[in-house]
């Protein structure tokens, strides 16, 4: 600051930057409580020979991630012999970008995006597709005419961009749709929330089945009274029209599992501790959503549970054991990815991937351990609870 | 003490005045909002776009969420509400520490004025979305012994970032605003720099530079909530302002509850700077306003 010349003059000076110095140590303080509940379980017993891992998700703390946050709590990880840090997303962080550059041990993204910046170098490798299904979804009101892909012409076309748009255009293209057909000449730009679309600004949102899908319902409908229905909706299921892209997967490094052969240890526990995670979340969506919200989501209960259970309906039941990447669903990824053409004009890549973007190793050890173990990885008889969703997902 | 007494009358009447504002658009506007051409001018009444401020400020007794234990809105409000404002105070501190040394450095050779006054202003042209994940990558990476590099310090370089600006251009303006008169008289004396810039240079630019600290502070507010968002820091405004908007139409209410959170803050960050503004009076006494 700047030197005073008067003595009194300092001293207010002073007190003022007392002030301030005051606050900077609340941040400090502040901030240690803040990063408290995703860190490390406080009874680790022997820490030292944890070996310490960090993942990056792709959002915030929500139950879309309920499988990590399960096995964090429920010490599967610990068992696994690892440390596990989880690192929240944000808007401007690239999961790949964060695992590429050493922020973290492996990244937790959709494979379209990731298709992308392998092909931009990206040194990166899907070892478990813990999403056998698409959760993307495209919403329209039941009034609106809308059915299918097929008509979407002249209609305003909701998407968030950033590669969340692929499935939508690959729909599209299949229904024999283009971007120059939509209302505007191209999809309208989406926020975090819906309101555009309930305002009638985006004739149909694009929608996860597991958040903004239930943000819908949790609204009063103005004409009733009541919260909106799945009656009052139409939902197009990239699942159902065939161009349902493989979503949250986890990525490792290949250089990293090429040359160290305690990473590629780590990268079978991990996904081992995953899937028991995921398994425990699909016996018991309630605790797993509880886990999740303790672990610092502020979104309402209901809407917790019932993101934890939708999360659950795209895992089980799962055809090949939780995480085993089926060569179809792949092939067929990366033949949309080739074949898609985005606003700009580009497909997400240009030619095949290299060999090293997936391999089925590491999930396959993980599944041969669990299953050695008695734990059941397929969850043939899975059955969804019924969730119902209160106003504003309280 | 009556003039003191009509200003906070006036304050008063004018949050009032707001209020009624807006209550009295939602009560009159149209549902669809007042459009014209394709554009929409004037926002939609509905309750989704304008809740009643009276759900608002109830909304603020009621818990977060239903989850056991969960704090009551205002309260968890509050709490990020000071974490965001003593990392900008950080912020805020840090760059006014260099923008004055910025400003000293200029004023006190002209080739680094030359120099560094270009880079300066190009600084502001890079959009903080592109630094953001920067700073946080680079930070992650910094360890030195024990101490480690965390998210929160990677938010105070950033609003850091935007608080230098408007102190080093403003400072460097004050410091050469001695007339020449009084800088030949200083010269006369074969008094040094230092004694220059300690009983000249320093005092006569205090007009120039409560403004600036005054923006400065504004600044790493902003830049301190726009940082959460962008890399996600936990315990914050930026970071609530995002998990609200899930209930942006279930729940409207509870959306303005951090954007008040973010008005408090800047309240009180515009006081502190006030504070330093009242310290410092004496040599704004006649001084020509920046």
């Amino acid at each position: 600051m700047v030197q005073m010349a008067r003595r009194g003059r300092r001293v207010m000076a002073g007190a003022a930057l007392a002030v301030a110095g005051t606050l900077t140590l609340a941040a400090c303080s502040g901030d240690t409580e803040a990063s408290e509940p995703e860190g490390t379980s406080s009874d680790a017993p022997a820490a030292e020979e944890l070996t310490p891992v960090s993942v990056q998700l792709q959002w915030l703390t929500q139950a879309q991630f309920a499988c990590y946050y399960s096995a964090l709590d429920q010490g599967y990880y610990e068992e696994a012999g690892l440390d596990v840090t989880i690192l929240p997303g944000a808007v401007d962080i690239v999961p790949i970008d964060v695992l590429t550059s050493g922020g973290a041990d492996f990244a937790i993204s959709w494979v379209p995006k990731v298709l992308g910046a392998v092909e931009q170098g990206a040194a990166v490798t899907n070892v478990a597709q813990i999403f056998e299904r698409s959760g993307t979804l495209q919403v329209a009101f039941a009034d609106s005419g809308i059915t299918s892909a097929a008509d979407f012409a002249g209609k305003s076309i909701g998407s968030w961009g950033y590669g969340n748009e692929w499935e939508l255009i690959a729909g599209m293209q299949a229904n024999g749709v283009t971007l120059d057909d939509l209302a505007g000449g191209s999809t309208v730009q989406q926020a975090f929330d819906m309101n555009a679309f309930i305002a009638g600004d985006i004739d149909a949102a694009q929608a996860m089945t597991y958040n903004e899908y239930a943000q819908v319902l949790e609204t009063i409908n103005p004409e009733t009274g009541e919260l909106y229905t799945e009656d009052d909706l139409v939902v197009i299921d990239w699942n159902d029209e065939g161009s349902a892209m493989l979503q949250d997967a986890i990525w490792a490094d290949a250089d990293r599992l090429a040359s160290e052969p305690a990473y590629e240890e780590a990268t079978t526990a991990f996904i081992k501790g995953t899937i028991e995670g995921c398994v425990f979340a699909k016996d018991d969506p309630q605790a797993a959503a509880d886990i999740v919200t303790a672990a610092g989501s502020t979104l309402g209960t209901s809407h917790q549970l019932w993101m934890a259970n939708e999360v659950n309906k795209l895992i089980f039941p799962s055809t090949s054991g939780v995480g085993h990447i089926n060569e179809d669903q792949w092939d067929a990824t990366v033949s949309m990815s080739l074949e898609t053409v985005n606003p700009e004009g580009a497909t997400i890549i240009t030619t095949e991937p290299p060999e090293t973007a997936y391999t089925n190793d590491y999930v396959d050890a993980a599944l041969e351990e669990l299953e050695a173990e008695g734990v059941d990885v397929f969850g043939a008889d899975y059955a969804p609870i019924e969730v119902t969703l209160n106003e504003g997902g309280e | 003490m009556s003039k003191r007494a009509a200003a906070v009358l006036w304050g008063i009447a004018g949050v009032i005045a707001a209020l009624a504002i807006w209550e009295i658009y939602k009560a009159l506007g149209p549902d669809e909002g007042v459009v014209i051409g394709d554009v929409t001018v004037l926002p939609r009444t509905t309750d989704i776009a304008m809740p009643h401020t009276w759900d608002v400020l109830a909304r603020l007794f009621e818990p977060v969420t239903r989850a056991a234990g969960a704090d009551v809105l205002w309260w968890a409000v509050l709490q990020a509400a000071a974490f965001s404002l003593g990392i900008a105070a950080l912020g805020w501190l840090i760059g006014v520490t260099f923008g004055l040394g910025i400003a000293l450095l200029m004023q006190r050779w002209i080739t680094a004025e030359s120099a560094i006054l270009p880079w300066v202003v190009l600084s502001q042209t890079v959009p903080l979305i592109a630094i953001a994940p920067l700073v946080r990558r680079w930070g992650s990476e910094i360890t030195i012994g024990s101490f480690q590099w965390e998210n929160w310090m990677s938010v105070a370089v950033i609003a850091s970032y935007l608080a230098f600006f408007p102190v080093a251009v403003s400072a460097l303006r004050g410091l050469k605003s001695p007339p020449s008169a009084d800088t030949d008289l200083f010269r006369a004396y074969s008094a040094s720099w230092w004694t220059t810039l300690r009983k000249l240079r320093l005092p006569s630019s205090v007009p120039y530079l409560i403004p600036a600290l005054r923006l400065a502070a504004a600044n790493a507010v902003v830049g301190t909530v726009v940082a959460e968002v962008s890399i996600g820091l936990g315990g914050g405004i930026g970071r609530m302002i995002i998990e609200f908007a899930a209930t942006a139409s279930g729940d409207p209410a509870k959306t303005y509850a951090p954007i008040l959170g973010a008005v408090l803050i800047g309240l009180v960050s515009a006081g502190l700077v006030a504070l330093i503004g009242v310290g410092l009076r004496r040599y704004t006494r006649g001084g020509a306003p920046a």
